[in-house]
């Protein structure tokens, strides 16, 4: 991405690629943002050498579970050539990062971006670096470069046998002139001994004895807790609150208004806080959104699967209509899906503190530029005059990205007690029921087969809210949102459609609604793949054909989806008999770049008691940099692609019905089967590991249960067809 | 002014007696590995002990606490070397990291009770939630510390390499 040195542009977290929030700040700010002060021992932005041969790696991206820190710094250690045993991990700030002109480039963390986005330039950081050192090394030994290797941070004069660490040569390193990038020759990674080995995690000894700090968890001198409620129907507004009525209980400062649409109690602790709000009589303007409901919305988006206008073509190859209404043998099929919600286990929480000339937030954010925008926005205060602490994300799967609404939210609290730091936390009944959701969607699928049960034609038509036309509209040209058929696009690279259909209709028809909608771990791919697996099994089992055959015979134009497919049918042992009662589903599908493919086992008990056993997920990621993350990444994927079979969030008058965990009810670890992971990496392209699976986890297991029961199961989640997950 | 037996620590804190024991461990005596996740006791994210059996001390009065020894996640060790604490690391449990305080607490408690658990009794014990997914690792780190080593919990077959 080119981006302008005028602008300051804040590209969204959102899990998603080619959405952006587009906060564009033309300013001064760069010149003006006071530079920190060179570390001692920073040979460049991304690597220091203390002079014990520690090596600080500097990281852009968040740390949301994913592992992309220890990645990264796999990545920089790379080409560095330090001791991967002396390798500590350093955040950098959003305020620092403006302060040198972006040299850290993209601080945003989603779309599965942190490594596939980042990995040139932080090889390029770590190669940059070594070659300094290096220099450094052959100026103090007295000799030329070429007679100079290096291992494990230090630095070997193979004839002499004279060694230096880079400890002891990083003060003189950090003097040099950076080389010329276009002179830096990056490893092959087939060669690699650092990246693409299943390193230990940097982060995990603080996560196992409490100690690793959550922006929740921060204590600042005279802070004060605030409590929000927000309106609980979409758009309704405050209309009054009666703060007297809790000015006396013990520890409450004050109640007040935050923006129109929702009111916060402040206090001395934040159960003081959450207690008074409890009792704070508010009264709302619903407005018109209070008449809407799951109903009303369903019926909003059936319209959409028929309607002959306002619908987007995205692909018509041939003609699947015309082929369709001549076929002898023809399915016709329509899939639903839910608003779903992110449910992080840390709720959202920001510190806020704002003085007449500074503003400062702490908090869990996916983009911490992002969050200082709208610290500044809030605050009044110049960009340059805030700064934001990033900590590391008690979850994050696309909702701390591109709303900030927390960080918005504080802002305008803390606002209004100057100079005293406020942190606001939600309850977890504020979290489920004002989300950025997962939008809603209907499918109506339609096949043409042949004599030979060849799929001739299929016509999908996709209904349902767009993200973009919530938070990113200029992203829709034309009224054409492509977004929406993630998964299914013509074009290599991304999330393409794998299979070969002579004549195939790809349609969307955007019916948006009252609900707010964001990128929720996986986006697009997660519905679209539920759509299109589950009906490829219809079409597979109507023509009589192996499950996995028929994709395989489809997928002959796209070998890297059919690669994936044949890799997860032999580890997941297709074909191969099954205990009694227990059957396989298959699925494949593309998305953040990567290539994924899965099974499962399953076994449905006559009440409709749906066991998974076992799941194989393959991933060709292109280069896999730690594959002990990627098996992490692909089992949590099945953990959380379980909300599409346990979950939803519905709508009534115009609010979330769903109030907290006893009724959005996550996977827990009784319900999951084992996992195993297949890395295919076909080291040709850099492809995103912490979405990819999660959309192939749905519809195996879903085609697991058409093979038990004889039925497919069209309407999420599962306790529409009278199934339960156990 | 309530006294409180916390890590074999007396601590006495001016809290309404009905204050959940979990924000008095945050807001007032400062340990807070303890987890908000619910409120409710399904996440188990603010799981202690008190008196040795595991307690979501979201949904936990403090007056109730009052005479009994609590125990957090700060109380397990003092240098993170509970066998639980050990098998998580050994296995890279943790994702994010936000629930397992309340992970490692539920899977001490149940070593306690079942020393070599069986995976039903595992099955039935985590009931705590997760959002990253790490349930499987979480259940060989158990067996690990349990000694009864299964592997790394990751099953990985790596191809093409």
């Amino acid at each position: 991405m080119n981006i302008s040195r005028r602008q300051f542009i804040v590209g969204t977290a959102a899990a998603g690629g080619g959405l952006a929030l587009g906060i564009g700040l033309p300013l001064d700010a760069a010149a003006q943002a006071s530079a920190p002060t060179q570390a001692p021992g920073e040979i460049n932005a991304w690597v220091v050498i203390k002079p014990d041969s520690t090596c600080v790696i500097r990281i852009a991206r968040a740390e949301m579970g994913q592992g992309t820190h220890t990645g990264l710094a796999q990545l920089v250690a790379e080409e560095l050539e330090c001791d991967w045993k002396k390798v500590t991990i350093e955040p950098i700030t959003p305020h620092a990062n403006l302060a040198r002109d972006r040299v850290w480039k993209d601080m945003s963390t989603g779309g599965s971006r942190g490594i596939r986005g980042s990995n040139d330039y932080v090889r390029q950081g770590g190669a940059a670096a070594r070659l300094m050192l290096m220099q450094a090394a052959a100026t103090q030994l007295n000799c030329g470069v070429g007679e100079l290797t290096v291992a494990d941070g230090v630095i070997t004069q193979a004839a002499t046998g004279r060694r230096v660490s880079y400890g002891e040569v990083a003060a003189d390193a950090a003097k040099l002139t950076p080389p010329d990038p276009k002179s830096i020759k990056l490893k092959n990674p087939r060669q690699w001994k650092v990246a693409g080995k299943p390193m230990k995690r940097l982060d995990t000894a603080p996560k196992v004895n409490g100690t690793h700090p959550f922006a929740i968890d921060l204590k600042l001198p005279g802070m004060m807790n605030a409590a929000i409620k927000q309106s609980p129907v979409f758009g309704g507004k405050v209309k009054s609150f009666d703060a007297a009525a809790i000015a006396s209980r013990p520890g409450v400062k004050g109640a007040v208004k935050v923006s129109d649409t929702a009111v916060a109690v402040v206090a001395d602790t934040w159960w003081h806080a959450k207690t008074a709000l409890d009792a704070l009589p508010i009264v709302w303007d619903e407005g018109e959104n209070a008449k809407q409901s799951s109903a009303t919305i369903a019926a909003r988006l059936k319209d959409g699967l028929t309607s002959s206008e306002t619908f987007f073509a995205y692909r018509a190859d041939g003609d699947a209509n015309k082929t369709l209404s001549g076929a002898k043998k023809k399915l016709d099929a329509t899939y639903s899906t839910p608003f779903l919600s992110h449910a992080c286990m840390e709720p959202m929480n920001c510190t806020v503190r704002i003085t007449a000339d500074k503003a400062e937030a702490w908090t869990a954010t996916q983009n911490a530029e992002a969050s200082m925008a709208a610290l500044a926005a809030v605050s009044g205060l110049p960009l340059e005059k805030c700064e934001t602490y990033n900590h590391g994300l008690g979850g994050g799967f696309g909702r701390r990205g591109g709303p900030q609404d927390f960080v918005r939210q504080a802002a305008s609290i803390a606002k209004q007690f100057p100079g005293t730091p406020v942190k606001l936390i939600w309850s977890r009944e504020e979290d489920i029921q004002h989300d950025y959701y997962r939008p809603i969607s209907q499918c109506r699928l339609q096949a043409a087969l042949s004599d030979k049960g060849d799929l001739e034609a299929l016509a999908i038509r996709i209904s349902g809210q767009s993200i973009n036309a919530y938070m990113a509209p200029g992203n829709i040209k034309d009224g054409k949102d492509s977004r929406q058929v993630q998964g299914m696009y013509t074009e290599a690279g991304d999330a393409q459609f794998g299979y070969t259909v002579p004549n195939l209709l790809i349609e969307y028809a955007m019916r948006n609604t009252h609900v707010p909608v964001g990128p929720w771990r996986g986006v697009n791919t997660n519905q679209n793949a539920v759509y299109l697996e589950c009906f490829i099994e219809e079409c597979a089992r109507a023509a009589g054909k192996d499950s996995f055959e028929f994709r395989r015979a489809m997928l002959r134009d796209h070998p890297k989806h059919l690669g994936v497919l044949e890799a997860v049918a032999k580890a997941g042992d297709w074909g191969k008999p099954l205990p009694k009662g227990t059957y396989r589903g298959i699925a494949q599908f593309m998305g953040y770049g990567s290539y994924v493919a899965a099974t499962a086992e399953v076994s449905v008990s006559p009440k409709g008691e749906v066991k998974v056993h076992r799941m194989v997920l393959a991933t060709n990621c292109g280069h896999a940099v730690n594959p002990a993350t990627i098996a992490a990444q692909v089992e949590g994927s099945v953990a959380y692609g379980f909300d599409h079979l346990l979950n939803e969030i519905t709508i009534e008058n115009g609010r979330v019905k769903e109030t907290n965990f006893h009724m959005y009810t996550p996977a827990r670890l009784y319900q999951l089967p084992r996992v195993e992971t297949v890395i295919v990496p076909t080291y040709d392209f850099w492809g995103g590991v912490g979405e990819p699976t999660i959309c192939v986890t749905a519809p195996a297991v879903l085609n697991a249960v058409f093979a038990a029961t004889g039925k497919p199961v069209r309407t999420l989640p599962i306790k529409h067809a009278g199934l339960t997950l156990i | 002014m309530v006294e409180l037996d916390i890590n074999g620590r007396a601590s006495q804190v001016d809290v309404e007696g009905d204050t959940p024991l979990l924000w008095v461990l945050r807001e007032q005596v400062g340990l807070t590995g303890t987890k908000y996740g619910c409120g409710v006791a399904q996440c188990g994210a603010c799981t202690v002990h008190i008196d040795g059996a595991p307690t979501r001390s979201c949904s936990f009065p403090v007056s109730a606490a009052v005479g009994k020894k609590i125990v957090t996640i700060e109380g397990l060790s003092p240098d993170s070397t509970h066998p639980i604490q050990k098998a998580w690391v050994a296995l890279d449990v943790p994702q994010c990291g936000y629930c397992q305080s309340g992970q490692v607490m539920a899977a001490v408690a149940l070593l306690k009770e079942h020393p070599k658990p069986t995976d039903a009794q595992i099955d039935a014990a985590m009931s705590n939630i997760c959002r990253c997914g790490t349930y499987q690792r979480i259940r060989a780190a158990i067996h690990l510390a349990a000694g009864d080593d299964q592997g790394p919990g990751s099953v990985i077959h790596m191809e093409g390499a």
